[in-house]
């Protein structure tokens, strides 16, 4: 098969292959991960003007950003988790770059998040879904469809007293996804991959310690997801190229033929 | 602390006469309620007013006394240089009100001593439409710190204070202190330049504007621009130039007298009365026409008492039983005082001076005492804080 | 007996708002003794050490024996009002819009007279108490009151010059999520503040006290968060106008020092909360309250800071806090400076270890929340600057005074 980057161009221009959206709007009020006030805070999205055609400067606008590397749409790179961070080539700065582009499937779990915030996600409901859309090849994202962006913040954070109340995968099916489908990554619209009660599962947090331990990745707060086929769509999602970075806030976008 | 073990071995001594000591010269420059000349134009007009009408040059004057509020950077030295005089005997005298009595007290003693021969002693402001307002604000650390901070009445709300403790304490009515500022302005009338000089009468002053109760609109001088002006000599001198003049029989002065009255009832006049009466070799009661300092008649009152014209507290029967025109019984300010005439700022302080020497050497301005020989004129300034602290008086006689 | 202060009718948005007037504030440095007391609300007067005279008004020379040694100290403040006048004209623009202004002279018992403003419940001839109050220039004045109270004393014109009473003015607590917040809201409800804004930060993170603060009548939630300029300024530009008194509740204690912490996010927070937020509310709500200083009876009137005490001195355990709470402190007298033409009362309220979670492990003296907001509304009511609330406030404050390197070294072990 000869692969034309141009011919890829024009299909783009020409509609013939659609470019999906799937990020979040980098904004003060989105929610961060909120982790026990003892430990170390990521940092919220903040934004400062330097100038806007004033006395500060009179011809331009700009701002000064400040974010937290999991601020956001954003991408988790191996060296995140303690299980990946032996890894070679681990961090935002040193993964291949052809990692940065690769299939994906997207797992509809939108009715039973609805019903269960804190759907979690088995093999046997993968298998049912590889009985309707075939098998998942090696090298694809693993989309979780939770519908979850479509919420307010308050519902989307859902925090009660013992924590967050937000679905995600359960240990043996991160386990299984690495070991039995060879998957590139798991993304989920959530602000972890993981479920929000996730840390009193065994491993805590297994989408983070399975993933990131065999030098997989991560993509969360994403959204439209229902805009993409259950087969078929490609991610681009390049981190920005941090010094040893855990991961970065990205634009993430889809192609869908 | 200060033991004060040797306080007693201080005793006054006897106080040299002013024998050969005139004054003389009288001079008024017109006020006017606004200008926008400078302190230094008035008093140049002042000295140069006093020079035409001696015939002498400028610097044939070698002592000069200088009053003014509204100088400011300069003072009397300063003056020196701006117009082009030499004295030998300099002095700035900053009392106010006082200024008049001080500088000629200081004067007569430089002439008899021989340190000059001609004083000219000049005292004006001018009034800018905002200088009145500066001059308050910053008169003084207290008055900065204490006074002017509430209510910014100024002098009005220092006097309308002591006025009401005066009226509480011995029944002035205001009614009373009307009968002075209408008498005043009676002997104001054929004053040209008086800032006020239509008839007032009783009913307009009782219903005229509250300044800061019980002190109303008539009740208060008038700020404006003006100076006054004199020459304190020898007898001799003033011979030889051929001026009327006047003797120097006594002068008192006294600063910050009665500190531990708690609102002001009488002056530093009476700390040195009998003072002034024994060195003029003269009683009360022969003298012709008394010139009091009158910003605000409850200041007036008091002199009449602490200057022995009646006791403390008789005040208000005393002004009850007078007339205090020019043409009738115990004649007061007869060219109308500051009520009238206006406040020309440290001119104030001469202004009852000079009168005095018009009316002595027969040369009023307006009607005249008839048969004037005798005059006590008094000198009162200085609201520091809470009441005036600078009094002086002296007695002058015809010559 | 004084009118009690009637609720002020909603403004009428054609009348121009009046722009806020000083008095002279212009003061000699001795003078501002007084100033120093009334920032304080003490009433105090300089004593001469030497012969015990007191003096007023304040020099540098004693009258009765000429010593150089006269401090401040707290004198009775009780006399009698020998003499009275009512200002109808004043040279100063301030006045001139406010007179009939009464003003008297108050014989002291302690000895010195002095020339005060006079409540409306004072009389000519009566027994008196005299105390300091800050004008609007910020500069001290002496004020007679009534010798015992009486009804709605606190609503005399005169008085409410020189107060920022929170009865029928609009209050913003910046955060509502701590307990300070908490108990502040509802200290200023009681006080009969019309409106209590109060900030919520991150509305998503639920928080304890919600309920009950929502069923404080005047108050009403708004967003707020004060590490984000876009929120404190959107803030300002609604509610601004409508915001008569400011109370800066964020707070951000974390214990551990300088040398001895891992990294600067902590720290960073603590700026960014404390120093920053304060920043952030100072350009977004300072000018509007500062245009607002004469806006009739629910005229701006403060900007509350709540310090701790260590801002004056660090206290090692808690360092890094400290550090922080001192650049607030440093802020808020830059912003006393640039609030004064308005007649803004920057007042600092300073605390020690509270009874909250994040001072958990300090022993007890700890001072309650609620006790923190009375002070607040206290202070307000009386028109002070400087409000040490607590014991260990004080102590800190005493010891301060005394030995500030003894202090240092005992914060230290």
């Amino acid at each position: 098969m000869t692969v034309d980057a141009l011919s890829f161009a024009r299909a783009i221009a020409a509609g013939q292959i659609r470019v999906v959206d799937l990020t979040q709007t980098l904004s003060q009020d989105f929610p961060t991960i909120v982790l026990p006030p003892e430990f170390g805070q990521c940092a919220p999205f903040r934004i400062e003007e330097i100038s806007r055609y004033d006395e500060r400067g009179p011809a331009w606008y700009w701002n000064n950003i400040s974010l937290g590397e999991h601020t956001g749409t954003h991408f988790d790179a191996p060296i995140h988790w303690i299980s990946g961070k032996d890894l070679p080539n681990n961090a935002a700065d040193t993964i291949d770059v052809t990692k940065f582009i690769a299939p994906a499937v997207v797992i509809d779990c939108s009715k039973e998040c609805a019903a269960d915030p804190d759907f979690a996600l088995t093999i046997p409901f993968v298998e049912a879904w590889e009985a309707r859309h075939g098998k998942i090849e090696p090298g694809h994202w693993v989309l979780l469809r939770s519908d979850w962006s479509k919420q307010d913040f308050t519902k989307y954070a859902n925090l009660r007293d013992d924590g967050a109340h937000t679905p995600g995968p359960e240990p043996a099916v991160v386990k299984w996804f690495v070991e039995e489908r060879d998957v590139h990554g798991f993304g989920t619209e959530t602000i972890g991959t993981d479920l929000g009660q996730g840390h009193h599962f065994n491993p805590p947090f297994p989408a983070h310690f399975y993933m990131h331990g065999k030098g997989r990745f991560g993509l969360q707060c994403l959204t439209n997801l229902d805009l993409l086929p259950a087969k078929g769509a490609v991610i681009i999602a390049a981190p920005l190229k941090i010094k040893q970075g855990s991961g970065s806030p990205l634009r993430v976008l889809a192609l869908v033929s | 602390m200060i033991s004060g073990k040797n306080s007693e071995m201080i005793s006054g001594s006897q106080r040299k006469s002013y024998d050969d000591v005139v004054a003389c010269l009288p001079v008024t420059i017109p006020y006017r309620r606004y200008s926008t000349n400078s302190a230094h134009w008035w008093l140049g007009r002042a000295l140069q007013e006093l020079t035409k009408r001696a015939k002498i040059r400028p610097a044939d004057i070698d002592g000069l006394a200088v009053s003014s509020f509204t100088l400011a950077p300069d003072t009397a030295i300063g003056l020196t240089q701006h117009f082009r005089v030499s004295p030998r005997w300099l002095d700035h005298i900053p009392f106010g009100g006082a200024s008049g009595i001080v500088a000629l007290r200081r004067a007569a003693r430089a002439v008899q001593a021989g340190d000059a021969d001609i004083v000219a002693c000049i005292a004006g402001d001018t009034n800018h439409v905002d200088s009145f307002r500066k001059t308050l604000s910053n008169f003084s650390r207290f008055a900065q710190d204490a006074v002017y901070p509430y209510g910014s009445g100024g002098a009005n709300a220092s006097f309308a204070l002591i006025t009401k403790n005066y009226m509480n304490l011995y029944g002035a009515k205001r009614e009373d202190f009307g009968k002075i500022c209408i008498a005043q302005r009676d002997n104001a009338l054929a004053i040209p330049f008086a800032m006020m000089k239509k008839k007032l009468t009783l009913d307009e002053y009782m219903t005229a504007r509250p300044i800061a109760d019980p002190i109303h609109l008539f009740d208060c001088v008038m700020p404006c621009a003006g100076a006054e002006g004199l020459f304190v000599c020898r007898e001799d001198v003033a011979k030889s130039l051929k001026l009327p003049y006047v003797r120097v029989l006594s002068t008192i002065e006294r600063h910050n007298a009665f500190a531990s009255d708690p609102i002001q009832i009488r002056g530093g006049w009476a700390a040195d009365i009998s003072d002034l009466w024994s060195m003029a070799g003269l009683k009360p009661g022969a003298i012709d026409f008394v010139e009091t300092y009158d910003d605000y008649p409850v200041i007036v009152t008091m002199q009449f008492e602490d200057l022995g014209f009646c006791k403390k507290g008789e005040g208000p029967d005393f002004v009850r039983s007078h007339t205090f025109t020019n043409d009738g019984s115990f004649p007061h300010n007869t060219s109308g005082g500051q009520l009238s005439v206006g406040q020309a700022g440290a001119g104030g302080g001469l202004l009852g001076l000079v009168e005095a020497i018009r009316q002595l050497i027969g040369e009023p301005l307006g009607s005249a005492v008839p048969d004037a020989r005798t005059c006590v004129v008094s000198g009162f300034g200085m609201i520091n804080y809470d009441r005036g602290l600078s009094s002086g008086a002296a007695i002058l006689a015809r010559a | 007996m004084t009118e009690p202060l009637v609720r002020p009718k909603r403004k009428n948005p054609l009348q121009r708002t009046r722009q806020p007037l000083s008095p002279q504030g212009l003061r000699s440095r001795t003078a501002h003794g007084l100033t120093a007391a009334a920032a304080e609300g003490r009433f105090a007067l300089q004593v001469c050490e030497d012969c015990k005279t007191v003096i007023y008004p304040p020099r540098d020379c004693c009258p009765s024996c000429l010593s150089v040694r006269l401090p401040f100290r707290d004198v009775v403040p009780n006399g009698v009002l020998v003499a009275e006048t009512t200002v109808q004209v004043s040279t100063d623009s301030y006045f001139r819009e406010r007179t009939p202004w009464r003003v008297g002279t108050v014989k002291l018992d302690a000895g010195p007279l002095i020339v005060a403003h006079l409540h409306g419940d004072t009389q000519e001839g009566q027994r008196v108490r005299l105390a300091l109050k800050l004008d609007k220039s910020g500069s001290a004045v002496a004020m007679a009151l009534p010798e015992k109270d009486t009804p709605n004393m606190a609503d005399d014109p005169h008085l409410r010059e020189m107060t920022c009473d929170p009865k029928f003015r609009r209050v913003l607590i910046t955060d509502g999520r701590s307990p300070v917040g908490q108990a502040m809201a509802k200290a200023f409800a009681d006080a009969g503040a019309s409106i209590v804004f109060v900030g919520i930060a991150d509305p998503w993170k639920p928080f304890p006290g919600l309920d009950a603060l929502r069923k404080i009548a005047p108050v009403e939630i708004v967003p707020l968060d004060l590490t984000d300029t876009e929120s404190v300024t959107e803030q300002a530009e609604q509610n601004g106008a409508r915001i008569d008194i400011v109370v800066n509740t964020a707070e951000h204690v974390r214990s551990g020092g300088i040398v001895d912490r891992h990294g600067l996010t902590v720290v960073r927070e603590q700026i960014d909360i404390r120093y920053l937020g304060l920043v952030r509310l100072a350009q977004a709500f300072g000018p509007i309250l500062r245009a607002r200083g004469a806006d009739d009876v629910n005229a701006a009137g403060a900007f509350v800071n709540l310090l701790s005490v260590h801002a004056l001195m660090n206290w090692p355990t808690y360092g890094s806090y400290s550090a922080a709470e001192a650049a607030c402190l440093s802020a808020a007298h830059c912003m006393r400076a640039e609030l004064r033409p308005g007649g803004i009362n920057v007042m600092n309220v300073f605390f020690g270890p509270l009874e909250t979670e994040w001072f958990q492990t300090v022993p007890p003296p700890k001072l309650a929340p609620s006790a923190l907001a009375r002070a607040v509304v206290r202070g307000l009511q009386e028109g002070l600057e400087d409000v040490f609330v607590g014991d260990v406030a004080e102590d800190v404050r005493a010891r301060l005074a005394v030995n500030p390197k003894a202090l240092e070294r005992e914060l230290a072990s």
